[in-house]
């Protein structure tokens, strides 16, 4: 029996990625991160700021994502994403960008709980890309 | 009748005007096959937005507590709309059609004795509001420095939109914005973004049981703000289409017009150069005449 199910991310100004062949996800959920293996059940969650991991029959591929939800049913996933980068090929400086405009979020004080730590979250994920 | 002299100039003065035209036709018509691609492989990502809303928004619960961005807040009182036009001009009817549909909204809802709050985005659009609707208009926008169409701007307005709505300064927003058919036809859009319309079925929307972490309502009020952005930017991907098509059949129609006039130009300068010359053999073979 075959374990492989489809996978597509699209961000809003095109569709990124769609894969036929793999295997699990792991996605950085709100409440902790998720693996997905086929014939999951049913489920709609959003992402905070983390990597997301895809093993397939070709191979691993780890992406980072700033924000996102999934969608998860009849053996198809979904990401839809804001912002998506490929760790293979990733450009320092962006990072350090996203990292800079994360750090100056952060130090305004008129900012909720929640945000505080999604922002504390993007800065811990980046720091380790690097 | 207008000099030789002067008809020449106004024949090329009209020939080097075509050729602006039909160079902005050319660049239009460029741009556009980009404008279509990037609006079409935009759709999927709204659709699956609007479907994953849907399918929330009909396992929700308890309606009473939904999320404000989602019921409303129960008043129609202060109507924002989001006027979405153009930066440059020489486009046809573009920005006009969509002033119009809009003006319409506008005289509505004035005569019904609500408050209305304008946003434009685009200059062209504030420019043909200004005058009437000045004091209405709280906010301007424009995107004049961004090559393309992207995203972050479509967030910078959805947040605006969401912060005055936390403020609770409208009820109601609409926005407007031309919808891309084809070259030729550009269909002008109102379009409620808050609250939602969900009456309309998901697709597929089985009885499917989700799985949900965390709660509906929590992952819905932290989708709906993004699903503003995203209703944003797809009328933005859609109004930069619309743009360059409708300003490729304007340039189109302007380069035909400009090679009527030459022709006619052309055959007025010959007429009147003809009748110079008969003038002037008059005047000689008279004059040999009366010798």
């Amino acid at each position: 029996m075959s374990e492989e199910y489809s996978l597509e991310i699209v961000n809003p100004e095109k569709s990124f990625l769609s894969k036929d062949d793999v295997t699990e996800v792991v996605v950085p959920a709100f409440e902790g991160e998720i693996g997905i293996l086929k014939d999951h059940i049913s489920i709609i969650s959003f992402l905070k700021p983390g990597i997301i991991k895809i093993f397939s029959k070709s191979g691993e591929d780890s992406y980072y994502v700033n924000d996102g939800i999934i969608e998860f049913k009849n053996n198809n996933l979904s990401i839809l994403t804001s912002l998506i980068l490929n760790l293979k090929h990733i450009d320092k400086e962006k990072i350090l960008e996203i990292k800079k405009s994360a750090e100056e979020e952060l130090s305004k004080s008129e900012i909720s709980d929640q945000e505080k730590y999604l922002l504390d979250q993007k800065i811990e994920v980046l720091k380790s890309i690097n | 009748m207008a000099s030789l002299d002067d008809l020449k100039k106004r024949i090329s003065s009209v020939k080097s005007t075509q050729k602006i035209t039909k160079a902005m036709k050319m660049v239009a018509a460029a741009k556009l096959r980009r404008a279509q691609e990037s609006a079409e492989k935009g759709r999927p990502y709204s659709e699956k937005m609007n479907n994953i809303i849907l399918n929330l928004s009909n396992g929700i619960s308890d309606i009473e507590n939904a999320p404000k961005l989602l019921s409303g807040t129960g008043e129609d009182k202060v109507h924002l709309c989001v006027v979405m036009t153009s930066d440059r001009g020489l486009c046809g009817g573009f920005n006009t059609n969509i002033i119009k549909k809009a003006k319409i909204f506008f005289q509505k809802i004035l005569g019904d004795g609500k408050t209305l709050k304008i946003i434009t985005v685009g200059s062209k659009g504030y420019d043909q509001l200004k005058r009437v609707y000045g004091d209405n208009i709280i906010e301007r926008i424009s995107f004049k420095d961004s090559k393309n169409v992207n995203y972050f701007d479509a967030d910078k307005v959805g947040k605006i939109v969401i912060e005055k709505f936390e403020k609770k300064e409208f009820d109601v927003c609409t926005i407007f914005y031309n919808q891309f058919k084809n070259v030729i036809t550009q269909i002008p859009q109102e379009q409620q973004i808050i609250p939602l319309n969900t009456s309309e079925k998901a697709e597929n929307s089985s009885e499917d049981n989700y799985e949900f972490e965390p709660e509906e309502d929590e992952i819905l009020s932290n989708l709906l703000p993004k699903n503003i952005s995203t209703q944003i930017f797809k009328a933005m991907l859609e109004n930069s289409a619309s743009e360059q098509g409708s300003r490729m059949s304007a340039m189109d129609n302007a380069t035909r017009n400009a090679g009527e006039m030459v022709d006619k130009l052309t055959i007025e300068y010959n007429r009147s150069r003809q009748a110079a010359i008969t003038k002037e053999l008059i005047e000689i073979i008279s004059g040999a005449e009366s010798l």
